[in-house]
């Protein structure tokens, strides 16, 4: 079983995240919401492994810091 | 015209047992001639048990109810002698659509398994399933088989005993007591059995109302299962048309949880629904109206002592994937040989046990599929309807998304891992067939697999030695010889050997493979036969 990154792995953080508020530019509420709904399905598909994708929804929960 | 489920098929015939001074003893005794009491009452008589059924009305299910058989329901069907009859009558489809808000986001081809004898599911009405079984149990009776069904009996009470079960029953010509070594109730959702010996049946209950309308018209609608979600005729709300046969549609259409059900079942009301949902123009008939609200829930234990509990009397299932009475029937397929075995004295009485916990196995996994199916058509909170909107927006772009969407996942046989009658796995073979599997059909020239295998224990042997027979403690076995080289489709090496080179299975009589390994080994497969009949 592979372990979920939480260490820094986007190349060009700032870029990355320029792009994502970027994506919700003009957006209202609904459809920005939309947007990040059908991004994590997006991401989700691309990583595929349901251990790392638990562990995702964990680690986004900020439950057990 | 009458309808088949107008008629009575089998009318209140008085019983010599209404006269007998004693209360007469049978061996077994169902209470429901729904789908699943007939199957069971075929599966007794075939091997020789001596059955009642008994059912307070005298006909089949009023209105369609289930149309969706699965190919597991086929191949039982096979087993119990009237496969063909469903299959000559029944619809095939594979192919489907799915629309979100006022467009198509996909269709889809469920890409039929090669080398298998049934189809993956045919569309009947229940009631002509139900009418086919009725037909069978005919056709045994005029064999001279030990079955019978007893129209018009309502069971009013029910004594439980250790070594047999008495019962109250009330009939036109007044009421009379009968016995039964054994009770099997396939008395539906609202048991009056499970009612009568206080059994809880807890579970969850979901707040929706869907109207059932079956209408007959001349459509040029193809025979493929369509789904909405959120349509501009039912808004916010989901819908569904599939094809049963004689020219008669499913429409299955979603209605919120705060309605007047009496008032939108009438048909001045029906009508301009169907009609924004078909076309202004186009012709229909009602067959059949019927709003429906459903529960998950099951039983805790399917076995109180001599009463065995099967189908919707057990459990029950939201109808989204077609999982109502087809698990029923492998309920019956995993009881009858049980009860045949113990009655005969071959198996001990704690065989019946494995039932219990292979079919709540079957029902838990039901429950959750069908659980899933409900709360992806209709989301919970703001944020599920939020995601499922994501993935049908989705869908409709990328095929990735396709298959996160639910509108049911289709019935199939459950996979008994862990069960106490299964022996360690011991061929490095396909995941597909490991002990506790459910035996894949494969072809045999011009015919197939799976009926080779029905109804007694077999030793599959594929390139590989064993003895034609065993005997272990009452219990035969025979043996099947083959050879990857009697199927060129290679369907046969794929499905039960993979790499190896030769394999030996030793199967149950309802298909299920109960052990394996490479090669024949006499005191592996004579303790596994023993645990495969719960002596171990
Ligand atoms: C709208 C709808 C759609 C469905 N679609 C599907 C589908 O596509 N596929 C699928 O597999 N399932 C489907 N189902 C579920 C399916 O109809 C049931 O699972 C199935 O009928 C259960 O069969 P059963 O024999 O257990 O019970 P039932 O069919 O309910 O039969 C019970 C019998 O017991 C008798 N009885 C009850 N009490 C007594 C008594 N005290 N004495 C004597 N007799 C008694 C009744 O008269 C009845 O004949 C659907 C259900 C509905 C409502």
């Amino acid at each position: 079983m592979s372990d979920l990154i939480l260490t820094p792995n986007i190349n060009d953080a700032d870029g990355f995240y320029a792009g994502l508020l970027a994506a919700h530019d003009g957006l209202d509420k609904a459809e920005s919401d939309a947007l990040n709904a059908r991004l994590v399905l997006v991401l989700a598909n691309h990583v595929g492994d349901n251990s790392i994708l638990t562990q995702a929804l964990q680690a986004a929960a900020l439950t057990d810091r | 015209m009458n309808k088949i489920f107008d008629v009575p098929l089998y009318a209140f015939d008085r019983s010599p047992d209404q006269d007998a001074v004693t209360p007469v003893r049978h061996k077994v005794i169902l209470i429901g001639a729904g789908p699943v009491g007939l199957a069971a009452a075929i599966d007794l008589a075939q091997q020789g048990v001596e059955v009642v059924v008994l059912d307070e009305n005298d006909k089949v299910s009023f209105g369609s109810r289930a149309i969706c058989f699965s190919q597991r329901t086929l191949d039982i069907a096979n087993r119990l002698g009237c496969g063909q009859p469903l299959l000559d009558k029944g619809v095939r489809w594979d192919r489907g659509k799915v629309f979100f808000d006022n467009r198509q986001v996909y269709d889809f081809n469920l890409q039929p398994d090669e080398g298998v004898a049934n189809p993956a599911f045919i569309n009947l009405q229940q009631y002509y399933l139900e009418q086919v079984l009725v037909e069978r149990v005919q056709a045994l009776q005029a064999e001279g088989a030990p079955i019978e069904i007893r129209g018009r009996n309502k069971v009013g009470a029910i004594g439980t005993h250790d070594d047999h079960v008495r019962l109250e029953v009330e009939t036109p010509e007044g009421p009379y007591t009968v016995e039964a070594d054994w009770l099997i109730a396939c008395d539906g959702a609202n048991s009056s059995a499970r009612k009568m010996l206080g059994i809880d049946f807890e579970g969850r209950i979901f707040e929706d109302n869907f109207l059932i309308a079956d209408v007959i018209m001349e459509a040029d609608f193809p025979s493929e299962r369509w789904f909405w979600f959120d349509p501009p005729f039912n808004r916010g709300q989901s819908a569904l048309l599939h094809k049963q046969p004689d020219n008669v549609w499913r429409i299955d259409l979603q209605l919120g949880w705060d309605i007047d059900k009496e008032r939108e079942k009438r048909p001045e009301n029906v009508i301009p629904r169907l009609k924004a949902m078909l076309g202004e123009d186009v012709e229909f008939q009602l067959e059949w109206v019927s709003i429906y609200t459903f529960q998950c829930r099951r039983m805790e234990d399917f076995r109180r002592g001599r009463v065995l509990f099967a189908g919707d009397s057990a459990h029950q299932v939201s109808p989204f994937g077609a999982r109502g009475a087809n698990s029923g029937l492998q309920d019956i397929d995993n009881l009858g040989w049980k009860l045949k075995l113990v009655i005969d004295g071959k198996a001990p009485d704690s065989l019946l046990d494995s039932y219990n916990v292979e079919r709540v196995q079957g029902a838990d996994e039901n429950i959750q599929c069908s659980s899933r199916s409900t709360d992806f058509i209709t989301p919970k909170s703001q944020m599920s309807r939020l995601l499922r909107d994501a993935v049908l927006d989705l869908s409709e772009h990328y095929e990735f998304a396709r298959p996160l969407v639910n509108s049911g996942r289709l019935s199939e046989p459950c996979t008994y891992d862990g069960s106490s009658l299964n022996s360690a796995d011991a061929l490095n073979g396909p995941t597909q067939t490991r002990p506790g599997s459910v035996c894949p059909d494969a072809p045999m020239g011009d015919a197939f697999l799976l009926p080779m295998l029905a109804g007694k224990y077999t030793l599959l042997t594929i390139d590989a030695d064993a003895p034609d027979m065993l005997v272990e403690d009452g219990i035969e076995v025979t043996r099947l010889a083959l050879s990857v080289k009697d199927d060129p489709s290679m369907a046969l090496k794929n499905r039960y050997l993979g790499k190896a080179d030769g394999a030996v299975y030793l199967i149950r009589p309802d298909q299920y493979v109960a052990a394996r390994r490479d090669s024949y080994e006499e005191n592996a497969f004579r303790q596994a036969i023993r645990r495969a009949s719960g002596k171990e």
